[in-house]
């Protein structure tokens, strides 16, 4: 996804919307070829780089792919897994054998209950969209405190920055502890006036993030807290 | 014939219709994107006095298991008319119209949406029609169209619904409701603008092939300027800096 697109300097594509020739030009995600020229399949920003055109759709739901690091919420528990919402179409299994503790058979629930959040991994995504979740990991773990925010996916990227660097000023600023998940949801540990900053910083991405940068917000935000201090 | 009523008439001694429109003239159209927050994607449509909301919702996965498919996601379409939709009460609630409404939209709607992106998967359409002034299951699915588009659910197409009739022994654009139910014939048909495509077509009443040629004619630059107003809610909704 772009970092830090402006609405008003980027072209918007609706499904069935020709974009152009495909001649010499790959097809990524969001598009199709039909003939000789390439179709965009759903509503979003048109872009084009290194010779593939895709589009960065404006809502999508996350599809999880092996590697993500997401936010999960305990959703059921049973004597040896626990079922996560991972925020996808489909929930995550957790198996007690990828859990960070020796967990006994039918003890799963002494361990972690419906409504608690954890930081995991997803281990494997098969064809039929089933998600197996590890929490055998670096930083892998219960979220026992903090705050979930949640953001549509198709700006997290946007959010990180290049080599997390909008992510840092954010921590910087508000002086809390961060996760950005794969998933759309962000956990946010500090203050109570740091998680609300962030969290508004956040929102405001969500409402304003497809025609004002990321970079832009922030600013203007940081600007309001030094005004106000 | 539809409604039985040979002697109402339905053209001014001019050739106009009763509302003033010419034979090839559509009823105004106006669309509005992201109407409903809690939705994933929501369009309003209204079409002459018709008032169509659309709420799309997923994918998620299929419940119950039985309706899943293990290559493709399944469309769930409920169309609804509210009680206060027509100037008689309607009986709140499913009836034999409303599920065949809803079986041939989520039809025409799977063949455009990329189904086979979102294996055992369920993507919810719940169309309610606010107001009922005769083609609903056209601007039904309409609102469907532009809100599957919101939710960002990749498709091959918008599709638009549009229909024509027959009133006098002249066919027309987009009957309204004196015309729907004392006219000869009505063609609602929902179109992809894009591809020329048909993706849905239901005939009531009985048209010869020149008028059905003709119809179909009226049908498709109906569509092409529906699908300009529904390319515009969208814009309007994200390029127009409203969230």
């Amino acid at each position: 996804m772009s970092q830090g697109q402006v609405g008003a300097e980027q072209r918007l594509v609706t499904p069935g919307m020709a974009v152009g020739p495909s001649a010499g030009k790959r097809a990524g995600s969001g598009i199709i070829a039909a003939e000789d020229s390439f179709v965009a399949t759903q509503l979003g920003w048109l872009r084009e780089r290194n010779n593939t055109v895709s589009v960065d759709p404006i809502n999508a739901a996350y599809m999880p792919r092996s590697g993500d690091l997401v936010v999960g919420i305990v959703a059921e528990v049973r004597n040896n897994l626990w079922f996560m919402n991972i925020n996808g179409s489909f929930q995550g299994l957790l198996p007690m054998s990828l859990a960070p503790w020796k967990v006994e058979f039918g003890a799963a629930r002494q361990h972690m209950d419906v409504g608690d959040v954890v930081l995991a991994r997803v281990q494997e995504v098969d064809e039929c969209h089933n998600v197996v979740l590890t929490m055998k990991g670096v930083g892998l773990r219960r979220l026992n405190q903090g705050a979930v925010e949640s953001i549509p996916v198709q700006h997290i990227d946007r959010v990180r920055g290049e080599n997390n660097s909008l992510l840092q000023r954010m921590r910087d600023a508000c002086d809390c502890r961060m996760m950005v998940g794969e998933n759309g949801r962000v956990w946010i540990d500090g203050s109570p006036e740091g998680i609300s900053w962030a969290r508004s910083a956040l929102q405001r991405l969500v409402s304003e993030g497809h025609t004002k940068a990321f970079e832009t917000i922030l600013s203007e935000m940081e600007e309001k807290s030094k005004g106000d201090a | 014939m539809m409604g039985g009523y040979g002697d109402v008439q339905l053209l001014n001694d001019d050739g106009s219709r009763l509302d003033g429109r010419k034979v090839d003239e559509m009823r105004p159209v106006s669309i509005e994107a992201g109407v409903l927050p809690a939705a994933d994607g929501s369009a309003m449509v209204t079409h002459g006095l018709n008032v169509a909301v659309a709420a799309v919702y997923g994918p998620m996965e299929a419940h119950p298991r039985k309706i899943q498919r293990q290559d493709r996601a399944v469309i769930d379409v409920r169309y609804n008319m509210a009680p206060f939709s027509t100037s008689d009460r309607i009986r709140p609630g499913f009836n034999r119209r409303s599920r065949e409404i809803s079986k041939v939209t989520a039809e025409a709607l799977e063949s455009v949406v990329l189904v086979e992106l979102y294996p055992r998967s369920k993507i919810r359409v719940e169309i309610e029609i606010l107001a009922a002034e005769a083609g609903t299951r056209c601007a039904g699915i309409t609102a469907a169209a532009v809100a599957l588009a919101d939710a960002g659910i990749p498709m091959r197409d918008m599709i638009v619904g549009v229909a024509s009739g027959k009133i006098e022994d002249t066919v027309v654009l987009d009957l309204d409701k004196a015309e729907d139910n004392y006219g000869q014939a009505d063609l609602p048909v929902g179109i992809l603008p894009n591809t020329g495509e048909i993706a849905f077509l239901q005939m009531d009443g009985d048209l010869s092939p020149a008028e059905y040629e003709l119809a179909m004619e009226y049908n498709f630059k109906a569509a092409r300027e529906i699908h300009d107003i529904m390319v515009d809610a969208l814009q309007r909704r994200y390029e127009g800096g409203e969230a």
